[in-house]
């Protein structure tokens, strides 16, 4: 038998969000991290999962700790999900539906990210969970959204990505177009998915009444699109890769600089602007942008050829010298040290009980009277049974003990 | 962007721009080529949905003018360079009010004044590092993409703040923002020391030897994404592809010999990759984006066509739904298909109902239901305020 795995009750939860609660079944990344961010500013964030059916982040999905496929050694679970808490239960068996239920019934918001009608033939679909509870928020987030002909077949947000036309954009013109590294549309739903809660939740507290929410990852995606779309719909273009050119500012580039693999780059606004650049690299071309736009591929190269022999963060400091917008192309190494990102507490430190000291990711926005909270890692499995299902719930020791018999707690 | 996402849940949005209008009416490309602040195309698609009033903030007169607006508002969007609200002496009339501050680098902290645009704040949020192919530089969406990022946030950021009990500031850093869209990149430096890098058209953090897999292919009149994958979707769709290939002619002796319900990808070797990529390659190859797109949604594969604009107007999916919505972007233009409402909210499409405002549209309008006399209107316009 599996120890009912237990820890201390949390120190009472402050925040903008404090005293709502979130029930939430699903995977990887564009359901669960609506609830990190929820849980982020103070909402109390319950992941109901299950040991026969554990999220990919927990099984599939490198890296884990030293190596060791095990569902608390995983990286991605952690990082993802922090400031939640975990009960397990088994919703195959009619006692976990139940249970479920019963835990939604007391809840604010359920969220859940599985393929389309996968809820309710458990019995947990919207209309059965609104009417035990009319103010209840059920946010559903799926692919392509919960009705029409694609909404059953499978999909992840990487190749999403592409179908939505984000990587059609993205590459030079002379090659194939490149990855956005990850499941880019994702995160662009996730960020619809919390403002569609909290929407809800702002009616609710007019009306009285939840809501039913149907996000299509998808469709929430091709709103950051609206422009190229437009481009095809009112003038009949096909907006595609460009490389980094870019309609009004030139130069506008990413340009070498000295040692292995050192990038700067720097955009050229207004003919002022552009002034300041040959003041300082001597590089001589036309004075008007069009001019400058057509002679491209020129000043990229001499540009370039100046930079070269330049330490980037040296380059970076002469041009913002001079008032030029510039940046390093930082590592994603150098994101853990970049002192603006450290400024902002971007990545919070803290301590999961298999993984040891790791980083958390902050909200890009801060609220400066209630800040959001980085408490702790992403739970492991089941690490929160007894508070979910003694203290919420009310079961005693003894019929905790003999459902964890049955398996509900599997 | 950000009071867009208000504007389409329900706000009543005002948009305040300086006489004359904001110098972003003039961002390309423009609807129809015809260069004017009715007709930029990407500043139509963030200012659907809202109203528009014409203030100048610099004078004392318009921020008397902004004070009546913003004491019936419970937020406030702004993009000013850090510190401007103060020096223009609105920090005081906001206190009471939600302001969602969006600048490229956040309020305070060694980049605050720092300028910067899309490329440099993608730059600066490792975005930009991985994207692009090995030995040549690193490269951006054709389409700017933190204004979108940034915007969204906001919203969030406003919306929490609206269940807070005190008014506060909303401090929206683009580069923070554009930082969020990479994961898991950094869990891979946090916790396996690997700093990943930009890969052209191959996937990464897909194993557990450090192979890594092809996701965009070729095919007959374009690209397609699709991977070569475990765990159970990933082997059905292994098992599919062989079917597939069977079906158009002749399986490879590499792929036929796969065991799918014991695939493991995590495993492979980068040579084993390479052989079973350089077998289905001759393949996806042969399709169109339309023959493989309509192939993976009958037989439940994962795999989706590299699409453009137009395949996207035309994807039945969002027909279906009923997406796109038939709107007039400007006035006197004829209606052309627009992303409708982000969700479905109890199966109601937020509308785009308002096109987007022409410079000091609806003057008259607001500041009447702020209590400004049609007479002190004239004075104000006279004066260059409005």
């Amino acid at each position: 038998m599996t120890e009912i795995a237990t820890r201390p009750a949390a120190p009472p939860r402050t925040g903008a969000l404090a005293g709502i609660r979130v029930v939430e079944v699903g995977f990887a990344a564009a359901g669960p991290l609506v609830g990190k961010y929820l849980a982020n500013f103070g909402a109390e964030v319950i992941r109901l999962e299950s040991r026969l059916a554990p999220d990919v982040f927990r099984t599939t999905y490198p890296p884990f700790k030293d190596g060791i496929v095990k569902p608390d050694s995983a990286a991605m679970f952690a990082f993802y999900n922090d400031g939640k808490r975990s009960a397990t239960l088994n919703l195959k068996h009619p006692t976990g539906v139940a249970l479920a239920r019963a835990l939604i019934a007391k809840a604010d918001v359920f969220v859940e990210s599985f393929t389309p009608g996968t809820v309710g033939r458990l019995g947990l679909g919207a209309e059965t969970l609104r009417a035990d509870n009319p103010g209840l928020i059920v946010l559903s987030s799926c692919n392509q959204g919960q009705t029409g002909p694609h909404a059953f077949h499978p999909g992840y947000g990487s190749q999403l990505s592409a179908l939505a036309g984000f990587v059609q954009l993205l590459g030079e013109p002379d090659s194939t177009p490149v990855v956005l590294y990850g499941p880019y549309i994702d995160y662009v739903a996730v960020g619809y998915g919390a403002i569609a809660v909290l929407a809800a939740l702002e009616r609710r507290k007019r009306t009285g009444v939840g809501c039913t929410i149907d996000l299509s990852q998808y469709e929430a995606g091709l709103q950051f699109l609206t422009p190229t779309i437009l481009e095809f719909a009112a003038n009949g273009r096909i907006p595609g890769r460009a490389g980094n050119a870019d309609d009004v500012a030139a130069p506008h580039g990413v340009y070498r600089c000295a040692g292995a693999d050192r990038w700067v780059a720097l955009s050229v606004w207004t003919d002022a602007e552009w002034s300041a650049l040959h003041d300082l690299t001597g590089i001589a071309g036309p004075a008007t942008a069009e001019d400058r736009r057509a002679a491209r591929v020129d000043l990229d190269r001499r540009i370039g050829e100046w930079s070269a022999t330049r330490d980037r963060d040296e380059v970076v400091h002469l041009l913002r010298s001079r008032g030029l917008r510039a940046a390093p192309v930082l590592a994603i190494s150098e994101l853990f040290i970049e002192a603006q990102l450290a400024h902002r507490g971007t990545w919070p430190v803290v301590k999961h009980p298999t993984i040891g000291d790791m980083r958390v990711m902050a909200p890009p926005f801060r609220l400066t009277a209630t800040p959001s909270l980085q408490v702790s890692a992403g739970p492991t499995v089941g690490a929160d049974n007894e508070q979910v299902f003694g203290e919420i719930l009310g079961l005693s020791l003894d019929e905790r003990r003999r459902l964890e018999r049955d398996g509900v707690f599997e | 962007m950000c009071a867009r996402i208000l504007a389409d849940l329900g706000a009543d949005v005002v948009k305040v721009e300086p006489p004359g209008g904001e110098a972003d009416r003039l961002q390309p490309p423009f609807v129809d080529d015809v260069e004017n602040s009715e007709r930029s195309i990407p500043w139509l698609a963030a200012n659907v949905n809202k109203r528009g009033v014409t203030c100048d903030l610099v004078s004392r007169d318009g921020r008397g003018l902004f004070a009546k607006l913003a004491a019936t508002a419970r937020i406030v969007v702004e993009s000013f360079p850090p510190g401007r609200l103060g020096e223009l002496g609105l920090d005081e009339i906001l206190r009471d009010t939600i302001v969602v501050s969006i600048t490229p680098y956040g309020q305070d902290g060694p980049l605050a004044r720092v300028p910067g645009s899309d490329l440099e704040i993608t730059a600066a949020s490792g975005s930009l590092w991985l994207a692009g192919e090995e030995g040549r530089a690193p490269v951006r969406t054709t389409q700017p993409q933190s204004p979108y990022w940034s915007g969204m946030y906001g919203a969030l950021g406003a919306l929490v703040a609206l269940q807070a009990p005190v008014a506060q500031r909303v401090d929206v850093s683009a580069q923070a923002a554009m930082t969020t869209v990479h994961p898991p990149a950094p869990v891979w430096w946090d916790i396996a020391r690997q700093d990943h890098g930009r890969t052209g058209p191959f996937l990464l953090g897909r194993s557990n030897v450090g192979s890594r897999f092809r996701n965009l292919w070729a095919c007959a009149d374009g690209f397609v994404s699709f991977a070569i994958q475990g765990g159970p979707i990933g082997r059905h769709t292994g098992r599919m592809l062989a079917a597939w290939m069977a079906e158009r002619g002749s399986v490879p002796p590499i792929i036929a010999s796969i065991e799918w319900d014991r695939f493991d990808n995590t495993q492979l070797s980068q040579a084993e990759v390479d052989a079973l990529e350089a077998a289905i390659a001759p393949f996806l190859g042969s399709l169109t984006k339309a023959e493989f797109f309509d192939g993976v949604v009958k037989r439940k594969m994962l795999g989706y066509p590299v699409s453009d604009a137009s395949d996207s107007l035309a994807d039945p999916q969002l027909r279906s739904r009923e997406f796109w919505r038939s709107f007039s972007p400007a006035e006197g233009l004829p209606p052309v298909p627009f992303p409708g409402g982000f969700a479905l909210f109890d199966g109601e499409r937020p509308e785009v109902k308002r096109r987007a405002p022409r410079v000091g549209e609806h003057n008259a309008e607001v500041y009447g239901e702020a209590g400004v006399g049609a007479n002190e209107l004239a004075r104000l316009r006279a004066e260059g305020v409005v």
